[in-house]
């Protein structure tokens, strides 16, 4: 989840470096994306489901770090509270209310390692070369970080169309979900 | 922060330093004086007993009393439990604590961060403290902490909605996010041409702080919404295996959190560090500014204290009748109407 977005982040920050280099950034930047990668292969690895959500935390946290980093505030701050406040916290709370044993899982280890393995590296080069071959070339602004209102006019007038389709997508994931619940 | 009272040019370093330090006082100054003023004095008072009047002048060092014995005892750790997750927990909670403080003006120059997404990122990092409490529940190896903190999980993600929904009434009025925005909307703001004191928001967004107070309370867990901690149901919760220094971190993050929960809604709804009357630019609310947003946050705690000391406890699907069927289409429609107002006058 978190590597196509990293292949674009360190193209940015190469391109950035050509002029002026910026230090501390580039340090936060590395700490963080170590930060990222250690979890995200410990999130794999690991044998306990409850580990592995945690670990996916400290991965979302990381990417909210990048995206401030970027300058893309706004953007950070919907990460931590839709993810780390809300998709994580649903997760946690399904594998503890549904999870008999206390401890390591033996089952994890299933034969769908194979399968999980080619998806991965497929999304990983699609995401990643889409976002290359989109953004390789493109110049990040270093003056400012993006207003929250310049986001939001943007979202309000160029991106109405996609936006009002997204929010109806989700009303009919949400009514599918009440319909799927109800038992009478 | 401190360059335009001392007019000593500081570098980064020591602003970093200066920042840290007054962030640290920010965060249990309040939570000492809540503890004293509300959980040792008022509720004393409104049972009819005096409270803690040995230590100190009318038990003002009961305090210090307190952290000490909690820091004597032995910080134990279940034999069942997942060390790591448990020891961690409480950090993940005080963590939450420490990056809300961060986003509330206490001047016109005194900020520890002046961003843009303001109030959105205070009820972003808000919700982390969730993954502590679930943490913490887990890890600690007892049924009694899995159902607290399961309830905890379950009535803070309801609670988080209101909360949102009741700020976005300020924010559409004010026209920003930016903490710092919305108190001086306020500070400049008129009533009908009036702007003898300014317009603080409590007056036309009334429905959003009654609707904020009331999510803020469950959000703290205190009664009456004090299911995942009911001690006649469930021991304490997700704190049941915790003592010593972690049990006391739980119960300064609670506490810190009440006051700066409270301080966000003096800043939201009450015009935060300004005082009507006086020129909100002038370099004077940079020395008292701090004062007053003190004096404003203890109101408002004042109100948070009384329901906590007197109502009975809801039973759990009260509580979630009560976010999802009362306060959630009330702040929609709350929402509505300010927005159809905002554009019309």
């Amino acid at each position: 989840m978190s590597r196509p977005f990293l292949l674009a982040a360190l193209a940015e920050f190469d391109r950035l470096d050509g002029g002026e280099v910026l230090v501390a950034q580039n340090i936060a930047f590395a700490v963080v994306a170590v930060t990222m990668l250690v979890s995200a292969v410990r999130m794999v690895t690991t044998r306990n489901v409850v580990h592995a959500a945690l670990y996916l935390v400290i991965v979302l946290a990381g990417a909210a770090g990048l995206f401030i980093l970027l300058g893309a505030e706004f953007v950070g701050v919907t990460q931590v509270l839709v993810y780390i406040g809300a998709i994580v916290v649903l997760f946690l709370f399904g594998i503890m209310l549904t999870k008999g044993s206390f401890g390591d899982d033996d089952g994890v280890e299933g034969e769908q390692r194979l399968m999980a393995g080619l998806v991965g590296a497929l999304v990983l080069c699609v995401t990643g070369g889409a976002l290359i071959d989109t953004f390789g070339g493109a110049e990040l602004s270093r003056a400012e970080p993006s207003l929250t209102a310049d986001v939001s006019d943007m979202i309000f007038s160029q991106y109405i169309v996609p936006f009002e389709a997204v929010s109806v997508l989700l009303l009919a994931a949400l009514i599918g979900a009440v319909v799927v619940a109800r038992k009478d | 922060m401190s360059s335009a009272l001392l007019a000593v040019e500081l570098a980064y370093w020591q602003q970093t330093v200066i920042r840290a330090l007054v962030g640290l006082v920010a965060v249990l100054l309040p939570a000492g004086t809540l503890v004293y003023l509300f959980l040792f004095k008022m509720m004393s008072f409104m049972q009819s007993r005096l409270g803690p009047m040995e230590a100190g002048p009318y038990g003002s060092m009961q305090l210090l009393a307190e952290v000490g014995k909690f820091l004597q005892k032995e910080d134990l750790v279940p034999r069942a439990a997942d060390r790591i997750v448990f020891k961690l927990a409480p950090f993940v909670v005080l963590i939450s604590t420490f990056l809300l403080v961060l986003v509330i003006p206490a001047g016109p120059d005194l900020w520890f961060i002046d961003i843009d997404t303001g109030i959105f990122l205070a009820l972003a990092v808000s919700s982390i403290s969730v993954i502590g409490v679930l943490m913490a529940g887990w890890a600690s190896a007892s049924k009694y902490s899995l159902i607290g903190g399961l309830r905890a999980a379950g009535q803070l993600v309801a609670y988080e909605l209101p909360l949102v929904l009741a700020v976005m009434g300020v924010v559409i009025q004010a026209g920003t996010l930016n903490m710092q925005g919305i108190v001086m909307a306020q500070a400049t703001g008129e009533i009908f041409g009036w702007g003898g004191i300014g317009n603080p928001f409590i007056i036309t967004q009334f429905v959003g702080f009654a609707i904020f107070i009331v999510a803020v309370q469950a959000e703290l867990t205190q009664p009456p919404f004090d299911m995942p901690v009911a001690e006649s149901e469930i021991v304490t919760g997700y704190l049941t295996e915790y003592s010593g220094l972690r049990f006391l971190l739980f119960f300064i993050g609670e506490f810190a959190t009440a006051g700066i929960f409270a301080a966000l809604a003096a800043t939201l709804f009450l015009g935060g560090w300004y005082v009507p009357g006086l020129d909100p630019t002038s370099n004077l609310f940079n020395v008292i500014g701090p004062a007053v947003l003190m004096g404003k946050m203890i109101l408002v705690a004042f109100l948070i204290f009384w329901f906590r000391f007197t109502y009975p406890r809801f039973r759990e699907d009260q509580l979630q009748q009560l976010a999802w069927k009362v306060l959630i289409p009330l702040a929609l429609a709350n929402i509505v109407v300010t927005g159809v107002l905002k554009v019309v006058l």
